[in-house]
């Protein structure tokens, strides 16, 4: 099973697209962002009449993703919950947490990322006693 | 000095809050003129957990995303799996699955009413709501064996059933409660006190509603008639349920929105306990959902949203929860600016926070 009305986007025209659901008068849903390895997959949900209606987007690692805080306010939070759990650089967001929206300075990196908790990991093994200690 | 810009950190710890979430709140004097939430205080990575464990034990791990909606989750979790894995459910399970996601909605609406009371000082409208839902946490022991996160939604059904003396339990319960909502409905509604607190305090409009995305009695108390419950997922397809609205936008329109749906969800279970059909409560469901789905229900406090994708194996490859008072948080930003601060709490309160569900 696919995801129904699904209209793939690249970074270039997204804010075009998603100025177009703004002016059919679409909600803003929320975002989904999956790590899939070599980069993003980034799906966009908005709704209409309890019609859902999907963008998706591919970003390459390393990319900058445009912010469309600036034509759905209410992306903000789920943008920057994203720049936190992802590590993906999101620009022109209208109130920029600076990625410590969620985390903080000793957080992990990245956490929703395929390598997971690595740095929290190596964080709790730091003060655990050595092999030959126990 | 008068006219002077100060900012203050409310919370994440304050009296009226039951969970931590801190807003920076910029005043000049009384007023408050910006609003920042920080959030992060329990963040507990449950989506990243989700991938880790098989997609059956994730029922039990999206129950615990939030405790009063706890059922609701455990339903938009297993219905999306059923879609991916093309399972029909049992028509009596569903019609179960509607009087326990009722009973949830009353227990959350009345836990909500005691917190919005206490924000204002009401302290006897506090204890006679929390008390009337203890009637309710009984009769959610009594059917599933757990007052709180009650477990009894399964991919392909429910775990268990409700006797026939049990179903008669549920209908005296939903009596107590409607002879104690009309105890409470006339103080909400009518009182000098609560009306002077609560009218015109958080007004946000239609439009802004509709523009920021709100979900649940927060939308609806702006004119907006979306209740998801009317797509007819579960056994609201032979229920009707017509969205509860009013106009005002304010926080009392918020309180008479989730009062009247206390009413209307006391009407939806007699319906299904007097409906209900006899059969299964469940169906097997066999091997691993494969491709992607979103699932969605309507929660006390508005519509929870449930991408999930599969890829044939045991181990989801994504689980994202969209919770309804994540939806909410762009709303109240903007309910804030303009008010006094001793109105924040109050106005935080009237959108219902859940800031479990926010930090899953």
């Amino acid at each position: 099973m696919s995801l129904m009305n699904t209209v793939a986007v690249s970074p270039d025209s997204l804010l075009q697209e998603v100025a177009g659901k703004y002016r059919q008068r679409y909600r803003f849903v929320t975002m989904t962002c999956t790590d899939i390895g070599d980069g993003y997959d980034i799906l966009y949900h908005f709704d209409k009449d309890y019609e859902l209606c999907n963008l998706r987007l591919y970003l390459k690692k390393g990319e900058e993703l445009p912010s469309i805080s600036s034509i759905f306010f209410a992306a903000l939070l789920v943008e920057n919950e994203i720049k936190d759990l992802f590590s993906i650089p999101i620009r022109d967001l209208v109130i920029d947490y600076g990625g410590r929206f969620l985390l903080t300075e000793d957080a992990p990196v990245a956490p929703m990322g395929r390598e997971g908790c690595s740095r929290a990991i190596d964080i709790r093994l730091q003060g655990a006693p050595e092999e030959e200690d126990k | 000095m008068p006219g002077s810009k100060s900012i203050i950190p409310f919370g994440p710890q304050h009296p009226v809050f039951p969970e931590p979430l801190q807003l920076r709140l910029v005043l000049e004097d009384e007023k408050v003129v910006e609003a920042l939430p920080a959030i992060g205080y329990v963040h507990r990575g449950i989506e990243k957990l989700a991938e880790k464990k098989e997609y059956t034990q994730n029922i039990f791990l999206v129950e615990r995303i939030c405790g009063i909606c706890s059922f609701m989750h455990a339903l938009a979790y297993c219905q999306g799996i059923e879609m991916l894995m093309d399972v029909t459910v049992p028509d009596r399970a569903r019609y179960l699955r509607v009087i326990w996601s009722e009973l949830h909605r009353l227990h959350s609406h009345l836990l909500w009413l005691g917190l919005l009371a206490d924000s204002f000082g009401f302290e006897s409208l506090f204890m006679q709501s929390w008390r009337s839902r203890e009637a309710v946490m009984d009769i959610m022991e009594a059917t599933a064996g757990g007052r709180v996160i009650i477990s009894t939604c399964i991919i392909g059904g429910v775990r268990r059933d409700i006797s026939e003396e049990l179903m008669a339990e549920v209908l005296k319960t939903v009596d107590v409660l409607e002879r104690d909502l009309e105890i409470i409905r006339p103080v909400v509604f009518d009182d000098y006190s609560v009306k002077q607190r609560l009218v015109g305090t958080g007004r946000i409009t239609s439009e802004q509603a509709y523009d920021l995305g709100s979900v649940g009695p927060v939308a609806r108390a702006c004119g907006i008639a979306r209740d998801f419950r009317e797509t007819g997922y579960a056994a609201y397809k032979e229920i009707k349920v017509t969205p509860v609205t009013e106009t005002g936008g304010d926080a009392y329109a918020r309180a008479r929105v989730r009062i009247r749906e206390m009413y209307q969800s006391i009407d939806i279970v007699r319906q299904a306990v007097r409906d209900i059909p006899a059969g299964d409560i469940a169906v097997p469901a066999r091997g691993n959902p494969e491709g992607e789905v979103i699932s969605r229900v309507e929660q006390p406090r508005g519509e929870v949203i449930y991408y999930i994708k599969g890829d044939g194996t045991k181990n989801l490859e994504r689980l994202r929860v969209r919770t309804p008072t994540f939806a909410n948080m762009a709303p109240l930003l903007t309910m804030l600016p303009g008010c006094e601060l001793a109105n924040v709490p109050v106005i935080v309160l009237s959108i219902d926070p859940c800031i479990s569900c926010t930090e899953r």
